[in-house]
């Protein structure tokens, strides 16, 4: 059992950072996501691990540097919230163009615009569909607790280099804010300039004379060149589908009616489960982990046994769209949601339950 | 005399004695998509004559732009990353934070470095990021088929100013060298040119400071180069060298503009 910590899910994603051995962390303040950048100044990660840290000009220009360390093997990270998310994704998706590894943290608030800074999960269709131009996806892990930030910045970072691709944490200010007790792990040293030659070949850490130049770009204006690199994007984004997906399964062995709810809405879905239990509703719930890879395969043999399945989402419905893909109109779906900020109440996700379904 | 000269056979000529320019070895073979006479391909060759001289090729991260030497990479033989359109110092500020024993530079148009790109130079340049900008100033969006850029000169027409810059329709030509040079985290800020063999020389002493500068760890050296941009003007190169000197240059002199106090 390693050290245990009370702390705000902000500050744990920042102490997660430090302690997987991250090369740097690049941002710009926003709510409800500023104690992360906050935290690490605090905590002053290059004395502690030599790690970089540094306030950007704007979100833009965070992604971008993000971009120029990833491409020579960093390991680096950055973090805002929707609006500032938007402002990343030219940069994202240039980074998924040039296949190259990265951890973003998006702690959601409502929008559209400058919106609320309450929890929303209005960013749902952005972070799993691309975000920005271009045919890409992002590995997208959604956290449920404080724990669970921590846990996902090693995790995020293991499927981003794996796979070469961005990886990206999308969690919700509820989550940021909350303090939870958390589990810290050991702390793991970073990457010599030697281990990272060795390890990623592809990395710009200057050219020797037993390599040709490594050269990081998203170009290619030969068509027939750049459909083949399309291509092994597609290829890519099916072996993270078939290898990466996670979910967690909640009373669900014997459902009648299952909920699908991620994040902040899974912890207020437990509660329902544990409600509708007790009325002698048999009610489950599916908790999608990885957002991208979605669960679609487990959804669609509930979609054989239950009688219902409820998408319950901080949005006007935007995870549903996948839910009904999965199962293929062979089970009733609905969506119950709350938007601008307000989280749900176990109760009157019940309610909704019961009128959609009963 | 003559009859004498028309006797030399090119292996006479082709001798180590006689050798008075050598093309670096940091060139690739790639030929150059630049459009003839145009400054860029000098500027690729001066840069990588100073990483050869300097024997830092094992050390030098070059960042592309968006603009017409996006490919720049094809032709300079050392690790290179392509920049969105603007983000090149950006990238740089990455690079160099987490490699500060490398030697990192960006090479930029100025639409790229003074359009859409003048927050991401300013602060790096006010941070004082140890790092190189060589910034390509040819008045012009070459690669976009010549529109408008900050540069672009008062009454200079483009294909977006077809009757010439309108000043207070389109606002003033920014002359954002002299902006950097206000900034203390810039330590050496320089305006050269490559259209003739002596600036071409100055330039190259210039692109090796910024090289050199970047061991000190005193600030950002910022090295404009004024370019044609024969094709955008639409000009012949003869003629376009002569319209930079007679019309660019005045708005946009050449020579130091900040250089390192001596002790
Ligand atoms: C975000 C974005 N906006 C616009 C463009 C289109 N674009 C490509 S290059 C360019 C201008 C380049 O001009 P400059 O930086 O002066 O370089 P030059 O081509 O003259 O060398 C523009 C507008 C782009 N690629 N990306």
């Amino acid at each position: 059992m390693g050290e245990l910590k009370l702390m705000k899910g902000n500050e744990a994603i920042a102490e997660a950072a430090i302690r997987d051995g991250a090369d740097g962390y690049f941002g710009y303040p926003i709510t409800p996501q500023s104690e992360v950048i906050e935290y690490l100044a605090a905590q002053q990660p290059e004395e502690r691990t030599g790690m970089v840290l540094l306030q950007a000009e704007s979100e833009l220009a965070s992604i971008n540097m993000i971009y120029g360390a990833a491409g020579s093997g960093k390991k680096v990270m950055t973090s805002s919230s929707s609006p500032g998310v938007s402002l990343k994704q030219e940069g994202i998706s240039y980074i998924a163009g040039a296949e190259l590894p990265c951890l973003v943290l998006n702690v959601v608030r409502g929008g559209p615009g400058l919106g609320t800074i309450q929890p929303s999960q209005s960013d749902y269709f952005q972070s799993t569909k691309g975000g920005g131009h271009g045919d890409y996806h992002l590995i997208v892990l959604a956290p449920a607790s404080v724990q669970e930030m921590y846990d996902f910045v090693e995790l995020g970072f293991d499927l981003a280099f794996k796979y070469r691709n961005p990886a990206m944490i999308l969690s919700d200010g509820a989550i940021g804010q909350m303090m939870e007790k958390v589990e810290i792990g050991e702390q793991k040293p970073r990457m010599t300039e030697q281990q990272i030659k060795e390890k990623y070949p592809w990395a710009t850490t200057g050219k020797t004379p037993d390599r040709e130049r490594n050269i990081i770009t998203s170009l290619e204006l030969d068509s027939a060149k750049m459909e083949k690199f399309n291509e092994k994007l597609v290829e890519k984004y099916r072996t993270i589908k078939e290898n990466e997906v996670r979910y967690e399964e909640i009373q669900c062995e014997d459902a009648d009616y299952l909920l699908v709810a991620y994040g902040t809405s899974s912890r207020i879905c437990e509660k329902t489960v544990e409600m509708a239990r007790q009325e002698g509703i048999k009610l489950g719930l599916l908790r999608p982990i990885t957002l991208f890879p979605f669960p679609s395969q487990r959804l669609a043999e509930y979609a054989q046994k239950v009688k219902g399945i409820m998408s319950v989402e901080m949005s006007s419905g935007q995870m549903v769209e996948d839910v009904k893909l999965a199962v293929e109109s062979r089970v009733q779906v609905e969506h119950y949601g709350r938007m601008g900020g307000i989280v749900p109440s176990a109760e009157e996700v019940l309610q909704a339950l019961k009128q959609k379904f009963l | 005399m003559a009859e004498q000269q028309q006797q030399l056979t090119s292996e006479d000529i082709i001798q180590e004695e006689n050798l008075v320019f050598d093309r670096t070895q940091l060139l690739t073979d790639n030929v150059f998509h630049y459009c003839p006479g145009c400054g860029h391909g000098v500027a690729h060759r001066l840069i990588m004559e100073v990483v050869e001289e300097l024997e830092v090729q094992d050390k030098a991260i070059g960042i592309a732009p968006v603009g017409c030497s996006v490919l720049a990479y094809n032709y300079m033989d050392i690790d290179m990353q392509e920049a969105a359109h603007g983000r090149a110092p950006a990238l740089a500020t990455g690079i160099k934070r987490t490699m500060p024993d490398k030697y990192v530079f960006t090479y930029q148009g100025d639409g790229d470095l003074a359009a859409i790109g003048t927050a991401e130079t300013i602060h790096a340049c006010n941070r004082g990021e140890n790092v190189a900008i060589f910034f390509i100033n040819n008045g012009i969006y070459g690669m976009t088929g010549g529109q408008m850029a900050p540069t672009t000169l008062e009454k200079m027409k483009s294909s977006t100013t077809p009757y010439g810059r309108n000043i207070k329709q389109m606002g003033n030509p920014l002359k954002i060298t002299e902006l950097v040079a206000e900034l203390p985290g810039t330590y050496y800020v320089t305006r050269q040119a490559v259209h003739k063999p002596g600036a071409v020389r100055k330039a190259k002493k210039a692109i090796k400071k910024a090289f050199e500068y970047q061991k000190l760890e005193k600030g950002l050296s910022f090295v404009e180069i004024v370019i044609n941009c024969n094709s955008g003007w639409k000009m012949e190169p003869v003629d376009a060298n002569k319209w930079m000197d007679e019309n660019f240059l005045p708005y946009y002199p050449l020579g130091d503009i900040k250089v390192p106090e001596k002790k």
